[in-house]
């Protein structure tokens, strides 16, 4: 355990003193159909050990098979980060003792990643963009689950055994390597967050992921040292491993620059380590020390044959490439002509597509952010879901937008219909029907409305008559009240100017 | 000479997570010893132009499509195991892990 208390000094305090160096590793697990090295399936979820092969089990004799997919996807990774794709590779072994590999080793690659080189504009909440460097992106293995038994919290300290799953040993995995990022200053635990934000946009945009964090699918070990500020060397640096959400990984990095610059004041140093994230504390406590265990002894897997690829290959898999998230959002922004301000946050709901297949459907983008940002988003908040897990079709959109264009229903019943679409009674055609919403704007019913209304408020009446306009809003209330709100408000307006002949 | 020295082997011991007597440590020290000088041998034989290999033939691709194949049952996976427990592997509980 840490040997010494966690001081922390405050964050901007801190980066009076220090500049924060930060690196990253991110896993992404590929969903390919079958795993790495094996034919067994690759799903997350499953009975435990259902998806498990001799290969998986590290069986004598076995031999593992490369996954062409999860090479092409890899590469397809590679290229997206804007990597060079190495013309020839391999794998090698990474050995390590510990249950979570029943083969004693990972495969992994060592010296010759598939792809190298490469970069990545990171868009920050304001729109200021940052370049990370990315060093490599090599192809690696998942490795089992363990479930700590016993013991008090669950946790490993005081368990008394381990149960192990094999179902995700061998699930294919792409490790992304940043080089060390310097000059991001205060803004490192944002930019944290935004990079492993950009990562996972990107593989979800290619296909190659479910990127789901929740479940581990994209998951982040965060490098952090200080060095004082003028300083030419870098400090000790930590590793923060277990930051599985995009809230925890700025919440971390944020949590080790104060603790590093509280170690540093009081004239310590930074033990060279792992460190654990706790989401509940939102603090990281001491893993094992970085050096002793970390002699992995890799060398060449003697069972698989390097990978070459051809410039015709690469090429091929270049063509397939999706258009890159930044630059789609530059051009939805420009086609919708939305404010700064109105994009950001249509961004930040996570709704670019539900709005973009609403458009597509046939609203305007000023309507199709109005029920999306508006209605939609206050349903989604009501039920403490995300948006875009509501389940709102765009048809649906388009649907109550044609209804009130044709003036069967008003904005105010169109929110009340979306509703009950939301409870699954139907369309909203379906459901104004069955529940009898359509507007009344038969003037027979709306003038008996009106004439009661005016009967009941002669004074507003001589306000109206005498050139005071905005007094038939006070005659609206008893007309909604008569028609159960279903008046068309439009209509009464009419309605009044000519039975008061102006 | 041999180029396993007593501390590499009680270094990869510990990596091993596996407990060794000095009686132990002495006797696979020479015989690592010996395997190893076997196989350095190798290099007295391969000139400088020959590039390291892992592999006896020089294949390249061989790859596999994505396709699902036959898994093991839950009994034949947990066969082998000293233990298992809810259809799992269970192991002692190991701290130093990743």
């Amino acid at each position: 355990m840490s040997n010494y208390t966690d001081e922390l000094v405050d964050f901007d305090e801190a980066l009076e003193k220090y500049d924060p160096v930060l690196g990253f590793e991110v896993h992404v697990e590929l969903n390919t159909k079958t795993k790495m090295f094996s034919d067994a399936p690759n799903a997350f979820g499953d009975a435990p050990n259902t998806n498990v092969t001799p290969v998986d089990l590290g069986l004598p004799g076995v031999l593992p098979v490369v996954n062409k997919t999860a090479v092409e996807y890899s590469i397809l990774i590679g290229l997206a980060l804007n990597c060079q794709i190495a013309e020839k590779c391999g794998f090698a072994r990474k050995n390590y003792f510990y249950p979570d590999t029943p083969k004693n080793f990972q495969t992994s690659q060592y010296d010759d990643p598939i792809a190298f080189d490469g970069y990545l504009d990171v868009e920050l909440e304001d729109g200021e963009v940052f370049r990370v460097e990315i060093e490599r992106a090599h192809m690696e293995e998942d490795a089992g689950k363990l479930t700590h038994m016993g013991g008090s919290t669950g946790r490993i300290q005081g368990a008394d055994y381990s149960l192990v799953d094999y179902n995700r040993a061998g699930v294919p995995l792409v490790e992304i390597v940043t080089k060390t990022i310097e000059g991001a200053g205060k803004r490192a635990p944002e930019l944290a967050k935004a990079y492993v934000a950009a990562v996972r946009e990107i593989v979800k945009n290619l296909g190659v992921s479910e990127a789901k964090m929740e479940h581990g699918n994209v998951r982040c070990d965060a490098n952090v040292s200080l060095m004082p500020k003028g300083a030419d060397k870098f400090g000790t640096r930590t590793e923060t491993k277990n930051v599985n959400s995009l809230r925890a990984v700025e919440h971390a990095v944020r949590f080790e620059i104060e603790r590093h610059a509280a170690v540093l004041d009081s004239g310590a140093k930074i033990v060279q380590e792992t460190r654990h994230w706790h989401e509940d504390t939102r603090s990281t406590t001491s893993g094992r020390p970085k050096s002793d265990a970390d002699d992995y002894r890799y060398f060449p897997e003697p069972d698989l044959v390097p990978i070459v690829t051809t410039a015709e290959w690469v090429e091929e898999l270049r063509s397939r490439l999706p258009e890159p998230p930044a630059d789609r959002r530059k051009r939805l922004k420009a086609d919708w002509s939305y404010a700064d301000k109105e994009f950001r946050d249509v961004v930040n709901a996570g709704v670019l597509d539900e709005i973009e297949a609403t458009i597509a459907a046939g609203t305007s983008a000023a309507v199709a952010r109005k029920w999306w940002m508006g209605e939609i988003a206050r349903l989604a908040k009501a039920a403490d879901k995300e948006i875009a897990d509501l389940g709102v079709a765009p048809a649906t959109i388009v649907e109550l937008n044609s209804l009130i264009a044709a003036k069967k229903i008003n904005d105010k019943i169109a929110r009340q219909v979306l509703e009950f679409v939301v409870d699954g009674e139907g369309t909203p055609s379906e459901i104004v029907e069955k529940r009898s919403l359509a507007v009344v704007n038969d003037d027979d019913a709306l003038g008996k409305a009106v004439d009661d209304a005016m009967a009941a408020m002669p004074d507003v009446v001589e306000k109206i008559k005498g050139g005071k306009m905005q007094a038939i809003g006070a005659l609206m209330g008893p007309v909604m009240k008569a028609t159960r709100g279903q008046a068309d408000a439009g209509r009464v307006r009419e309605i009044v100017i000519e039975k008061l002949g102006l | 000479m041999s180029a396993i020295s007593r501390e590499d082997l009680v270094h990869l011991a510990q990596l091993a997570h596996i407990e060794m007597s000095g009686a132990e440590l002495d006797k696979m020290t020479g015989e690592l010893g010996v395997i190893v000088d076997a196989i350095a041998s190798v290099s007295e034989v391969a000139s400088s132009d020959i590039p390291a290999t892992s592999h006896p033939i020089p294949l390249t691709n061989v790859l596999r499509e994505d396709v699902v194949g036959q898994t093991l049952s839950i009994d034949e996976v947990l066969l082998n195991a000293p233990d298992s427990d809810s259809d799992r592997f269970r192991v002692p509980a190991i701290l130093d892990g990743e």
